[in-house]
């Protein structure tokens, strides 16, 4: 047993605060959207320019100039605003985005994160990834555990080249909730079926658990 | 006078070789005009600055298809086949920037600025080569302005003095590309006259912009994402 990708999502919705801004990246990150504590308010950030991005437009609803940072359509909240590409990346690296949460590829147990290349094989480019995983307040980092071929991407260091050093507070799985404490990962929960010994087998960096977790 | 006919002739000293500035994200708030006379003149060996470079083979990715374009200094390379295939080949010179640092470094270009020391990239491949330098206690790298020979741009409305106003997401990265460069060409869905813009409702004042025609603009929508009414 472990996480669906939807269950992941939620996981990571319930880190959010009343009043957080938050930005989402693309992908796995953006269906956090959707995962919404009941009784939380939190403005969106998406940084090609809107604070205050809303859910996606119905038909009548749908205006192509209204995008969020993966060219999707969406709408705005009230009390939503609208700027240029600089004064948007002044709010990431200036520290006024309370959460962002990342997809990742590896991330190390001191908090380094790889989201963006794979040399030889992905070009993606960063993106807004370095300045997000950087100026963040709280850096979340939504991925699978383990990749296609069964390596960890919970890593004691990056085999990847980084995105940002020492950024990622916690790591959502499939497998469970970790946070970057240096020289470890420090396990806090664990997703329902999941054992010790499991998320152990699976983690290439060293890994601890709270007492708290089965 | 600033008002031109069309985009042919606002782009009018735009030669091979030159760099060009080119607000958008994606496919949203492209200067289409400007980009479709580009790509049906005679023009190659151009730097092209701009967040993606066109997109789903739409945008700036005609110029890439029609091999006019020698260099790409951009942010995000994910969902533009056209640029990832010629970057792989080798057949294409690449420069990735943090979205970010390009978005300051046009600014930087803009404000007369030498550059700025940023944390952004610290520790990964964007820090190679570059001066770094502990600010209170934290590192940070040295990035330097961007300019362009020319810049497209495009806005809402705009009047004859080239005073713009942008519409929502379009806004992106063309009022600081506007800023950057040696001769800005601004296209807006609607010309109108000096004093029709209230001057709190001004985004990018006038003096920024050299050049400004109307144009009509197809706006594509790149993920048509949809929710039940």
């Amino acid at each position: 047993m472990s996480w669906s990708k939807a269950e992941q999502a939620r996981r990571a919705g319930a880190e959010l605060k009343d009043g957080d801004i938050v930005n989402l990246g693309i992908g796995l990150p953006t269906e956090v959207a959707n995962y919404i504590p009941e009784g939380i308010s939190v403005m969106f950030h998406s940084e090609n320019g809107l604070l205050g991005m809303g859910p996606f437009p119905t038909e009548a609803e749908l205006d192509p100039q209204i995008i969020n940072a993966g060219k999707q359509t969406v709408t705005y909240v009230d009390g939503a605003s609208m700027f240029d590409s600089s004064l948007s990346f002044a709010m990431i690296r200036g520290g006024h985005v309370d959460v962002a949460i990342l997809g990742g590829l590896e991330v190390a147990q001191n908090g380094d994160l790889a989201n963006w290349m794979i040399p030889g094989k992905m070009v993606t480019g960063m993106g807004g990834a370095m300045d997000l995983a950087n100026g963040a307040k709280k850096t979340l980092v939504l991925q699978t555990h383990v990749s296609k071929h069964g390596e960890s991407k919970l890593m004691q260091k990056l085999s990847l080249p980084p995105t940002a050093l020492k950024c990622v507070n916690r790591v959502i799985t499939e497998l469970g909730v970790f946070d970057c404490k240096g020289d470890h990962f420090l396990c806090i929960e664990l997703a329902p079926g999941v054992t010790r010994e499991e998320a152990t087998q699976h983690t290439h960096g060293d890994l601890r658990f709270a007492s708290s977790v089965n | 006078m600033k008002v031109y006919p069309d985009a042919k002739k606002a782009l009018e000293g735009l030669e091979s070789g030159m760099s060009v500035m080119s607000g958008g994200f994606g496919l949203c708030g492209n200067p289409e005009a400007c980009i479709k006379a580009l790509a049906e003149s005679d023009i190659k060996d151009l730097t092209v600055i701009s967040n993606n470079c066109g997109n789903a083979g739409k945008g700036l990715a005609s110029l890439l298809q029609n091999r006019q374009v020698r260099k790409v200094i951009c942010s995000f390379i994910g969902g533009n086949p056209d640029l990832a295939q010629q970057y792989l080949a080798g057949e294409i010179e690449v420069e990735l920037n943090p979205q970010g640092t390009l978005a300051e470094r046009i600014r930087a270009g803009g404000a007369g600025l030498g550059g700025f020391f940023t944390p952004t990239g610290v520790g990964t491949p964007v820090a190679e080569g570059k001066e770094s330098r502990e600010i209170d206690g934290r590192t940070y790298i040295f990035e330097k302005p961007l300019k362009a020979d020319f810049a497209m741009v495009r806005a809402a409305v705009g009047d004859k003095f080239g005073n713009l106003r942008f519409y929502r997401t379009s806004r992106n990265f063309n009022p600081i590309m506007a800023m950057a460069a040696r001769v800005t060409v601004a296209e807006v869905d609607k010309l109108v006259e000096v004093g029709e813009l209230d001057p709190d409702d001004i985004h990018l004042p006038g003096l920024f912009v050299n050049r400004i025609f109307q144009a009509e603009h197809e706006n594509p929508i790149e993920h048509r994402t949809v929710r039940e009414a």
